[in-house]
C-alpha cells in the first residue's frame, strides 16, 4: 500500500532526464498512455530532439516489452496496452519528426491480405517500423493483389509487408508474390511476411524474403535488408 | 479370438462435451476420448508438440487400434498436419471447428456474406467471459475491445444445440462487443459425420 502511494506520488517533471527516461520505460511496460504523453512533452521541453525522445524513451521501452513478450512474461493484452501508450507518444512526435528531418531508413507499404480483417500485429509492426525510422504506408485490411500493386506503384517503397492471421488467408501472399514475379517487379522490393500461423518454411515456399515472427524481428529484418541494399548500391557506384 | 482395441480420439478440449455427447447418443463404444487443453485456442503454436506427445504416449501403451485427431489446423499454419502426417494419424478435415461444424459450403457462404464475422460455438458461448473477455484482457483494459473488434461487424453463433439459454448468452455477447447478432444452427455437422464414418468402419472390423 505504502509502495502504491509512493508510485502515485512520482512527479515526472521533477525527475532528472535519466530517471524520467527509465520511468517512461516502466510506464510503457505498464501501458500508461497519459504518463507517456506527459513524459514526451517534458523531454521535448528540456531540449531533447524528437528523434532522441523516440529512440531513447519510446523505442527502447518497447524493445523491453518485446523481449518480455518473446520470453512469455508479457501477453498480448499487455503488449497492446504498451503499444497504445507508445502511440500516444508518437502522436506528439510524428509531426515534429517530419519537421526536424530525423534519419530515414526507408519506406514500407504494409497491409493485411484479402479475406482477412485482422490488423493488430500489422499495426504493431507499423508503429515499431515508424519508430525505427521507416516511413510506413499502411493500406489496411482485406487487400487484393491489385490493391497491393497500386500501392507499390504509387508509393515506390523499398519494402512490402504482408500480414495474415488465418490459415485460410495466408496462401494469398503467394498470389501477390507470384503476380509480382509475372510483372517482373518481384526483385524491386524486399518482401516481409508475418502473422500467427506463418513460419519460416511458409515464407520460403511463397517466395518472401523473410518471415517476421514479431514486430521487433520485422524491424531487425527490414533494417538489415536496407543496410545490405545500401551497401550494394554504394559498391555499384564505386565500381 | 481377436482382441478388440478401441480407437483413440485426441480432441481439442473445446470439443469434449460435444464428442462425449455423440459417443453416448450413438453408443459408439469403440471410441476413447482424450483432450488437449482448450485454452490452446489462444496459443496455437503449442498444439503440434503436445499432439505429438499424446500420440506417442498412446502408441507406446498399445491400447488402441487407431488414433484420430479431432482438431482443425487451428492457426498452427500447417504444423499440426505435418506432425499428424509424420505420425500417420488422420485429422477431421477443416481449418477450424467453425468450418467443420458449419461444413464447408455453408461456412464459405457465411464468410462471403461478411468477412468481419466473429464466430462462436456452444463451447465459446459457455466460456465467453473466461476465454474472450478475460482471455483477451478486456476485463482489465476495456479500451482493448475496440483494438480487437473494430473490424468485425457481427457475431455468428454456430449453434450445436438448440438451447435458448445459450442463444440468450450469445446475443448478450454480441451486444457486449457492439456487434450484430446472427444465429446459425449447425448441429454437430462435420464432426458427427467424421466420427460416424469411423465408427462404422470400426463396426465392420469388429464384426
Amino acid at each position: 500500500m505504502a509502495e502504491d502511494q509512493e508510485e502515485e506520488d512520482i512527479i515526472l517533471a521533477e525527475l532528472p532526464d535519466n530517471e524520467l527516461v527509465e520511468q517512461m520505460h516502466d510506464d510503457l511496460y505498464d501501458g500508461l498512455a497519459d504518463e507517456i504523453s506527459e513524459g514526451t512533452q517534458i523531454l521535448l521541453s528540456r531540449g531533447w530532439t524528437p528523434y532522441e525522445v523516440l529512440t531513447k524513451a519510446l523505442v527502447e521501452g518497447m524493445r523491453i516489452v518485446g523481449v518480455d513478450f518473446r520470453d512469455g512474461i508479457l501477453f498480448v493484452p499487455e503488449v497492446l496496452m504498451s503499444a497504445n501508450s507508445m502511440k500516444a507518444g508518437m502522436t506528439i512526435l510524428r509531426p515534429l519528426l517530419a519537421e526536424t528531418g530525423a534519419p530515414k531508413m526507408g519506406k514500407m507499404v504494409i497491409g493485411t491480405v484479402k479475406g482477412d480483417i485482422h490488423d493488430i500485429g500489422k499495426n504493431l509492426v507499423s508503429m515499431m517500423m515508424e519508430g525505427a525510422g521507416f516511413e510506413v504506408i499502411d493500406i489496411g485490411i482485406n487487400n487484393s493483389v491489385e490493391e497491393y500493386l497500386v500501392a507499390l506503384e504509387e508509393h515506390q517503397p523499398e519494402i512490402l509487408g504482408m500480414s495474415a492471421l488465418l490459415t485460410t488467408t495466408m496462401p494469398y501472399m503467394k498470389v501477390v508474390i507470384d503476380t509480382m514475379k509475372e510483372k517482373g517487379i518481384r526483385n524491386d522490393y524486399i518482401v516481409l511476411v508475418g502473422g500467427a500461423p506463418l513460419n519460416e518454411a511458409f515464407a520460403e515456399n511463397v517466395g518472401a524474403d523473410a518471415y517476421c515472427r514479431d514486430a521487433a524481428v520485422a524491424v531487425e529484418a527490414a533494417t538489415e535488408f536496407m543496410l545490405h541494399r545500401q551497401g550494394m548500391a554504394a559498391a555499384q557506384m564505386v565500381s | 479370438m481377436t482382441v478388440l482395441k478401441p480407437t483413440l480420439l485426441i480432441a481439442c478440449g473445446a470439443l469434449a462435451k460435444e464428442v462425449v455427447h455423440l459417443i453416448d447418443h450413438n453408443d459408439w463404444q469403440a471410441f476413447v476420448l482424450e483432450c488437449l487443453p482448450a485454452d490452446l485456442h489462444n496459443k496455437p503454436k503449442l498444439i503440434p508438440d503436445l499432439m505429438r506427445s499424446k500420440i506417442r504416449a498412446a502408441k507406446k501403451c498399445q491400447k488402441y487400434d487407431h488414433i484420430l485427431a479431432l482438431y482443425g489446423d487451428c492457426g498452427t499454419g500447417g504444423m499440426l498436419d505435418a506432425v499428424l502426417e509424420e505420425e500417420q494419424v488422420e485429422r477431421i478435415p477443416g481449418a477450424h471447428c467453425y468450418e467443420f461444424f458449419a461444413t464447408p459450403p455453408q461456412f464459405n457462404d457465411l464468410v462471403e456474406q461478411e468477412i468481419g464475422s466473429f464466430y462462436l460455438t456452444d463451447y465459446l458461448i459457455r466460456f465467453f467471459d473466461r476465454l474472450i473477455i478475460k482471455g483477451l484482457g478486456i476485463d482489465r483494459h476495456p479500451e482493448l475491445k475496440d483494438m480487437y473488434f473494430a473490424n468485425y461487424k457481427r457475431v455468428v453463433y454456430l449453434a450445436q444445440t438448440d438451447d435458448p439459454a445459450l442463444q440468450k448468452k450469445a446475443k448478450a455477447a454480441a451486444d457486449q462487443l457492439g456487434l450484430e447478432y446472427v444465429l446459425h444452427k449447425t448441429g454437430y455437422g462435420g464432426l458427427e459425420r467424421f466420427m460416424s464414418a469411423h465408427a462404422k468402419a470400426g463396426d465392420t472390423w469388429l464384426n
